[in-house]
């Protein structure tokens, strides 16, 4: 059984609908990808996972039970993390302070603690007491990503975490992926480099307005698939 | 004349000022709310003072002890029960409830208490005082000030050096990434207005040992409070403390000159300081 499954999944700003019931599944130990152009409903669908928007009962399962009406501060405590879009680091706290707050409601057992994280990125080291938002945008998400990590989740949500950042510094960060998954976390990454998804992912999702288009093993999707999946027309 | 005399006098009475801003600086701080009803629940914890001092016999400073806890989980219900139902991106709704409170509050304590004026009673603290040479300074404002000295360490301990104080730091940031962190914004809120009901009634015990009050006088208590909000700069807890100082200098200076001008020369430094300085003294360098 999947650690983490969406059934039927909607999801609505206001009047207007984002999500048009969406089905994903991850299991224990697994990474899986979400792809899509701008628009698509890739953050919408990770941020009611993550209980920032609401959905109706019965939508998410995580661990075999419904969490799909709580608010997120509670999720979280069940070990659902989230790097969320932007880094969305907190401008009033040092860059130490931003990894300890995201242990603030979870404190699990497991092997992430600052000192880790900070093994884990090296370069936030001597960084540790100037403000987060002084750093450089790739050593923001590597903030971003240690904070989820501090609280042990068991699910990792990574939204965009290449976004606008240059490729070795992507290549770096990525490079933390095998220990992060070595500590136990299930991860899914959203993005829109589709060749970085591919390496980092075993299964892939593809969205379009609101639904899943496609899904399958990397190594199974062609480009065609892909293209016709991401924007509609048919190459 | 002392100018000496007046311009410490005018800082002491400062820190009086400081104590009736600090807890409406800390709220406005950490969840944008403007809340129009702090000087009236100065005065509603200054009764409640009163009535602990004359029922159970204690000295005002004990009695404050014991409202402390009382005004906490007041601060806490409010938020919670009303404040929180209101907060959002308009701010006419908070504005309008925290009216609306004030006049609920003056009309309950007339009630309940009538017109007539009332005081703490602090025995021979009231008159006396040390001298320093050529300047005599009462023990009662000393102490005033040293008090808001101590809140306003107190308070940035808690800020900067607590798990608590950082989760209001980050709420005050963002409260949704704080959801995503454990972090519950509401029950924040609450805290947060707990504490500034603590810092209330520090106030009060001031406020009220040094001076006459009726239920009708929290609004102009309100008022001393926004000029040292908004000279020290939104949010900063010792520009708050500056902005009091600034303005209790002001009054002893002016009334000095003519007893008449105690009033105005504090309105009118704070206009000053607006006019060259219209972020305040020290703003946060985000908002
Ligand atoms: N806060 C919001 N209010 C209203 N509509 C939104 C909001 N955020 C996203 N949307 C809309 O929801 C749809 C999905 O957006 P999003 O989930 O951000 O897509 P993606 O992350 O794939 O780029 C888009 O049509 C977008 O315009
Ligand atoms: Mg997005």
């Amino acid at each position: 059984m999947a650690l983490l499954q969406t059934r039927g999944l909607t999801a609505r700003y206001g009047d207007s609908q984002a999500l048009f019931g969406v089905d994903i599944a991850l299991g224990q130990g697994e990474t899986i990808a979400i792809i899509g152009a701008n628009g698509a409903g890739k953050t919408t669908l990770l941020r009611t996972i993550a209980g920032v928007l609401r959905s109706d009962p019965g939508m998410v399962m995580f661990d075999g039970a419904e969490i799909g009406a709580r608010p997120a501060d509670e999720i979280m405590k069940l070990g659902i993390a989230m790097v969320p879009e932007g880094r969305k680091l907190f401008p009033s706290l040092s860059v130490e302070e931003n990894l300890l707050i995201g242990a603030h409601g979870r404190k699990a057992a497991g092997p992430w603690n600052l000192d880790a994280v900070l093994d884990l990125f090296p370069v936030l080291k001597e960084k540790r007491a100037v403000p987060g938002t002084a750093l450089s945008g790739g050593q923001q998400q590597m903030v971003a990503i240690g904070r989820a990590l501090m609280s042990n989740p068991r699910v990792l949500l990574c939204d965009e975490i290449s976004l606008g950042l240059a490729p070795v510094v992507i290549r770096d960060i990525y490079a933390a992926f095998p220990r992060i998954r070595a500590g136990g976390a299930s991860v899914i990454v959203v993005e829109q480099d589709i060749g970085q998804a591919m390496k980092v992912a075993s299964r892939v999702y593809c969205m379009m307005e609101g639904r899943v288009t496609l899904e399958g093993l990397p190594g199974d999707l062609s480009r065609e698939a892909i293209h016709a999946a991401y924007f509609g027309a048919v190459a | 004349m002392n100018w000496i005399d007046t311009i410490l006098q005018g800082v002491l009475l400062g820190g009086l000022y400081a104590l009736f801003a600090a807890g409406l600086s800390l709220v406005f701080g950490i969840m944008r709310l403007v809340n129009l009803a702090h000087g009236d629940l100065i005065i509603l914890a200054a009764y409640l003072i009163l009535v602990i001092v004359s029922a159970l016999g204690l000295n005002p400073f004990l009695a404050a002890l014991v409202a402390m806890p009382v005004m906490f989980a007041l601060g806490w219900l409010l938020q919670r029960v009303v404040l929180n139902r209101v907060l959002g991106n308009d701010i006419l709704p908070p504005l309008l409830v925290t009216f609306g409170l004030s006049i609920v509050i003056q009309n309950a304590l007339l009630q309940g208490f009538s017109a007539d004026s009332q005081r703490i009673g602090a025995g021979a603290l009231e008159t006396a005082s040390v001298d320093f040479g050529p300047v005599t300074l009462g023990v009662m404002p000393m102490l005033t000030f040293a008090s808001a000295i101590l809140v306003i360490v107190g308070l940035n301990q808690l800020f900067y050096r607590t798990a608590m104080g950082r989760a209001f730091r980050a709420t005050s940031d963002d409260p949704v990434t704080a959801s995503l962190m454990g972090i519950k914004p509401a029950s924040v809120f609450a805290q947060a207005t707990g504490i500034a009901m603590i810092v209330v009634t520090i106030a009060a015990l001031y406020l009220g040992m040094r001076a006459n009050f009726d239920p009708t006088i929290g609004p102009a208590r309100l008022i001393y409070a926004f000029e040292a909000v908004i000279i020290g700069g939104l949010g900063s807890l010792w520009g708050t403390l500056a902005g009091g100082v600034i303005i209790g200098v002001a009054q002893t200076l002016g009334a000095a000159v003519n007893p008449e001008w105690q009033i105005l020369a504090g309105h009118v430094a704070f206009l000053l300081v607006l006019l060259v300085r219209p972020r305040g003294l020290f703003p946060r360098a985000y908002d």
